[in-house]
């Protein structure tokens, strides 16, 4: 840790923190929270549907308090001081979503969803399970350290599989899907980002002195030496190859930008982000100037109700147009400030993704301008417990990948939500917790368990001074 | 490494922050232009998952609602008589919008309104489905039979008008269409909605002609050029003698001069140059005039009115500014001026009405489960003439029914004073085309109260155009509908 920062962190470390309360009783009240909204939600939407409270009420309920249940002992036992707000955040995040899966199941012009609800508890199980293997048997989150160039393989295979002749699936001209036969499909970006930040976090904790201190200072910029630039080049070129060939913006856009952060916070150089911003602005322009498909969605952004004209008519000009955008525009307006309440909207207009990528805009439409700023908050909370983790963490590992998870978990809800919301172009990514998806689900638990796993390390009392063998021994010899 | 953490932190909260506002300007700023942009699905859904209130002609419904099967919308629009009503309520598809009462009145009929939120939030609270509210029109329903089935398979329109009122009593357009056929959202519906379309079909059926389409008004427009010259003092009685030559040579031109067709028109008077439509007399009289003044008293009658709302907004009939020639023939209605068949019904209103013209409205009451929520007042458009210029106006076109050398005698009624005009409004290049037969009238009882004026346009006469054909083809239809509206009193 730079001296310089040494005077302003005396009130966040947790060095000092002997004998913190663990916490845990707050996360299991909390947890109570988040299990009896959703399934007064849940109620909610029965009630408003078919006037009649649905009859899967009990085993929902029950179902999402076991997951809670599991949740919580295993970080009781495993992770005991681990941060208290992470797990009901994500249990409540994820109690709602399947509440808005199932809504959109009992869509009459949505047939195709009918299953997707229980699925998703399904996946939502096998992600609390993750996190409780990840707690079980990741002890300390510095082993992974030692899987830095093992994770880097990973990533850049799971990157890859969806190019892979008959195995990689093009959903309206994303290829980010790799479909298992029997199984479905997978989005391999999903655990990718995991396994991205853990080797971005054991590369650079490594190499930030080099990138940090052989530097020349030019117009009050420290420009890195040449051959230290070799890393990010390598990152960039790999963005611009997953923009290319699987032509989505929002992974792309994810690792990279989780790539300059981790960098930024590794070598505090400011020069990193600007030529991080560079770069990016480089890459996405030169990509979108012969990519038809990028294109398409800058074009979409800028104006919606084209897009959605084109796609009415039918115009056959080799892209395909949606009118997803200014559908899910349509949404978030239809539902105002307070909303149409849950069950009594329209947002199934949207179609095909409206309980994935566009599953924001349900929210908007039923629950209206006061339920989507209350669940950006549940985000921003989750992003911000993830900071404080990296803030307390003891060693730069730690605090490497617990910035890196944090970010490209920002980074996803804003392109997500952004993308939805018509702020910045529309990107296929699922909205972490929320979204129908497995991989989705499962990832994003994993993400909070090594998290957690992280923040248990840092608030854990210090360990007691080991009595010092040598102070029975030494003896004053008196004359 | 904590400072620049914090820095990221920061960051992170300002993308979160920057969605916060984003969506604050999506539901709050812009919510109310996207949930009511028409392309909105939900516009629709909204609008037709209730049944629709009813327009109401005589206290019964000339609309209906269904439950349709088609997924999205629950309830399809229905109409007894389409045709006969479609210049009246317009269409309202769940495909193609709605237009005229349909549209105009939507938040009553479909139950937004905010006058009808008290009577929702009662049925909120009683758990009853919300309801449309009802427009109640002041149509007549036997007139508006009259006119339709009068005109027929020709292609034209009548106008009605109460004329101490102005509540408009008939209002056909023919050809018209079925608004049934396209109430839906279906491939049949659009079929439907293309063969009534302009570009698919010359006779454009969706042509509201008594409110939208402008006409040359022809010989039916002596009668405004006779309340100009009696108003401006150019002659001093209906039955003294006009200084007109026969033919009339017109101002400032060297051609052909103008002539008459029947009748003794040279130095005529007043009386018997409207009774037999000498050309020669109301042409000189509009020159006499002027055309500033023939515009002054032309907008006394409600021409050059671009915003007349019935609430149907009706096309804005037209007296120009024109050179002394063509205001000479602007005189007798065959130049550059333009009428709808509502603004001429206006004008045989106000004369009825010993020259106070009414502002014309179709839209009597708004009522939610026939409570009235809001009644329209008849209102008062303008004194077009005096009274004693209407008494004479009144005897000059009774004049018209009643001489035996008046040209509209077929409009006579048993029991009521008939005055009316006939016209033929030629056009085309060169006259080329099939002239237009007009007829305007209005009927007064023996108690001197004058229920209904009425304005007759066929298009395509197959008329002989020397004949006066306004008497042959439009006269009859304009008695059936005024003798309807006397029969419905009694």
């Amino acid at each position: 840790m730079s001296s310089t920062s040494n005077t302003s962190t005396h009130h966040t470390s947790t060095i000092g923190s002997i004998g913190a309360p663990s916490r845990r009783n707050t996360e299991l009240a909390l947890l109570v929270f988040a299990v009896v909204i959703p399934v007064f939600a849940y109620a909610n939407v029965g009630l408003a549907m078919n006037d009649e409270v649905p009859a899967g009420l009990l085993s929902y309920g029950l179902g999402l308090g076991l997951l809670a249940g599991v949740g919580h002992l295993a970080v009781r036992k495993f992770a005991p001081y681990a941060d208290p707000l992470l797990l009901p955040l994500a249990t409540l995040l994820n109690g709602l979503g399947l509440v808005a899966i199932w809504r959109l199941d009992q869509s009459k012009r949505l047939s195709n969803y009918a299953e997707a609800a229980p699925r998703q508890l399904l996946y939502s199980a096998m992600g609390v399970a993750l996190l409780a293997i990840v707690l079980i048997f990741l002890k300390d989150h510095r082993v992974l350290q030692r899987y830095t160039y093992i994770s880097m393989a990973g990533a850049l295979f799971l990157l890859l599989l969806p190019l892979v002749p008959g195995l990689g699936a093009d959903v309206y001209g994303a290829k980010i899907w790799i479909k298992i036969p029997g199984l479905g499909t997978l989005q391999p970006g999903e655990f990718a980002k995991i396994a991205l930040a853990v080797f971005f976090a054991g590369y650079l904790m490594v190499k930030r002195d080099a990138l940090a201190l052989a530097s020349r200072r030019f117009m009050g910029l420290y420009l890195p030496r040449g051959r230290d630039l070799g890393p990010i080049l390598v990152v960039w070129v790999m963005s611009i190859l997953i923009l290319i060939f699987e032509t989505d913006l929002g992974t792309s856009l994810l690792f990279f930008g989780m790539f300059v952060i981790m960098l930024y916070v590794a070598t505090e150089r400011t020069s990193w982000i600007v030529f991080g911003l560079l770069m990016s602005a480089v890459g996405a322009v030169g990509v979108a100037s012969f990519e038809p498909h990028i294109q398409t969605r800058v074009q979409a952004w800028l104006d919606p109700m084209r897009e959605y004209t084109l796609s009415r008519e039918g115009v056959q000009d080799g892209i395909v147009h949606s009118e997803q955008a200014m559908q899910a525009l349509w949404a978030f307006g239809s539902g105002g400030t307070l909303g149409t309440g849950l069950g009594q909207g329209n947002s199934d207009l949207i179609g095909f993704a409206a309980n994935s990528d566009f599953i924001l805009a349900t929210f908007g439409e039923e629950l209206g301008l006061a339920g989507v700023m209350a669940i950006l908050l549940l985000y921003g909370l989750i992003i911000e417990r993830g900071i404080r983790t990296s803030l307390a963490a003891r060693d730069p590992f730690g605090k490497l990948l617990a910035v890196g998870l944090s970010g490209a978990f920002g980074l996803q809800v804003f392109v997500v939500a952004g993308g939805v919301m018509g702020l910045i172009p529309l990107t296929g990514m699922t909205l972490p917790f929320v979204a129908y998806g497995g991989s989705s689900v499962i990832a994003n638990w994993a993400l909070i368990g090594i998290l957690l796993r992280i923040s248990d390390t840092a608030r854990r009392p210090a360990p007691a001074p080991a009595p010092n063998p040598d102070a029975e021994m030494t003896q004053v010899v008196r004359p | 490494m904590n400072k620049p953490l914090r820095r990221i932190a920061i960051f992170c909260g300002l993308l979160i922050l920057a969605l916060l506002i984003r969506d604050n300007y999506l539901q709050y700023v812009k919510a109310d232009d996207l949930a009511d942009d028409t392309e909105n699905r939900r516009v629709n859904i909204e609008r037709y998952s209730t049944p629709r209130g009813n327009i109401i002609v005589d206290g019964k419904a000339i609309t209906g609602s269904v439950e349709s099967k088609s997924g999205d919308y629950k309830y399809k629009r229905t109409w007894t008589n389409g045709p006969m009503w479609a210049p009246v309520t317009g269409y309202s598809s769940q495909a193609f919008g709605a237009n005229q009462l349909e549209k105009l009145e939507d938040g009553i009929l479909t139950g937004t309104d905010d006058r009808l939120f008290f009577r929702n939030t009662l049925d909120m609270i009683t758990g009853k489905e919300q309801e449309g509210g009802s427009v109640v029109t002041t149509l007549n329903g036997a007139a508006q039979k009259a006119a339709y089935e009068g005109l027929g398979d020709k292609k034209g329109a009548v106008a009605a008008i109460d004329p101490a009122t102005g509540k408009i009593l008939a209002l056909v357009s023919t050809p018209s269409y079925d608004p049934s056929k396209f109430a839906g959202n279906s491939d049949k519906d659009a079929e439907a909605w293309n063969a009534v379309q302009k570009k698919n079909n010359p006779d454009d059926p969706m042509l509201n002609r008594a409110l939208r389409e402008v006409y040359p008004p022809g010989s039916t427009f002596k009668v405004v050029t006779a309340a100009a010259a009696l108003e401006n003092g150019e002659v001093s009685g209906i039955d003294d003698a006009t200084k007109t030559p026969d033919p009339y040579q017109l101002p400032e031109t060297t051609g052909d001069p103008l002539t008459n067709q029947h009748g003794e028109c040279e130095n005529a008077t007043l009386k018997y140059a409207l009774m037999v439509s000498c050309n020669t007399v109301f042409a000189k009289m509009a020159d006499n005039v002027g055309n500033e003044k023939m515009i002054e008293q032309a907008e006394k009658f409600g021409f050059n009115n671009p915003e007349l709302d019935t609430p149907v907004r009706a096309a804005e009939s037209i007296y120009p500014e024109d050179n002394a020639p063509q205001n000479a023939m602007d005189g007798i209605g065959q130049a550059s001026n333009r009428a709808t068949p509502l603004q001429m019904a206006m004008v045989a209103s106000a004369i009825a009405n010993d020259g106070k013209l009414m502002k014309p409205y179709m839209v009597d009451q708004l009522t939610s489960n026939l409570d009235p929520i809001a009644t329209t007042d008849p209102e008062e458009l303008s004194q077009a003439v005096s009274a004693e210029t209407a008494q004479k106006l009144q005897e000059m076109m009774e004049a018209v029914v009643n001489d035996p050398q008046g040209t509209g005698s077929s409009a006579r009624i048993d029991g009521a004073t008939v005055g009316g005009k006939t016209g033929t409004a030629q056009h085309g290049l060169n006259n080329s085309e099939k002239p237009y037969a007009w007829f305007i009238s209005y009927a007064k009882l023996s108690d001197g109260s004058s229920p209904v004026a009425v304005a007759v346009v066929v298009e395509d006469g197959a008329a002989n155009r020397d004949d006066i054909s306004g008497g042959g083809l439009a006269g009859p239809i304009a008695r059936d509908v005024m003798k309807a509206v006397i029969d419905s009193k009694k």
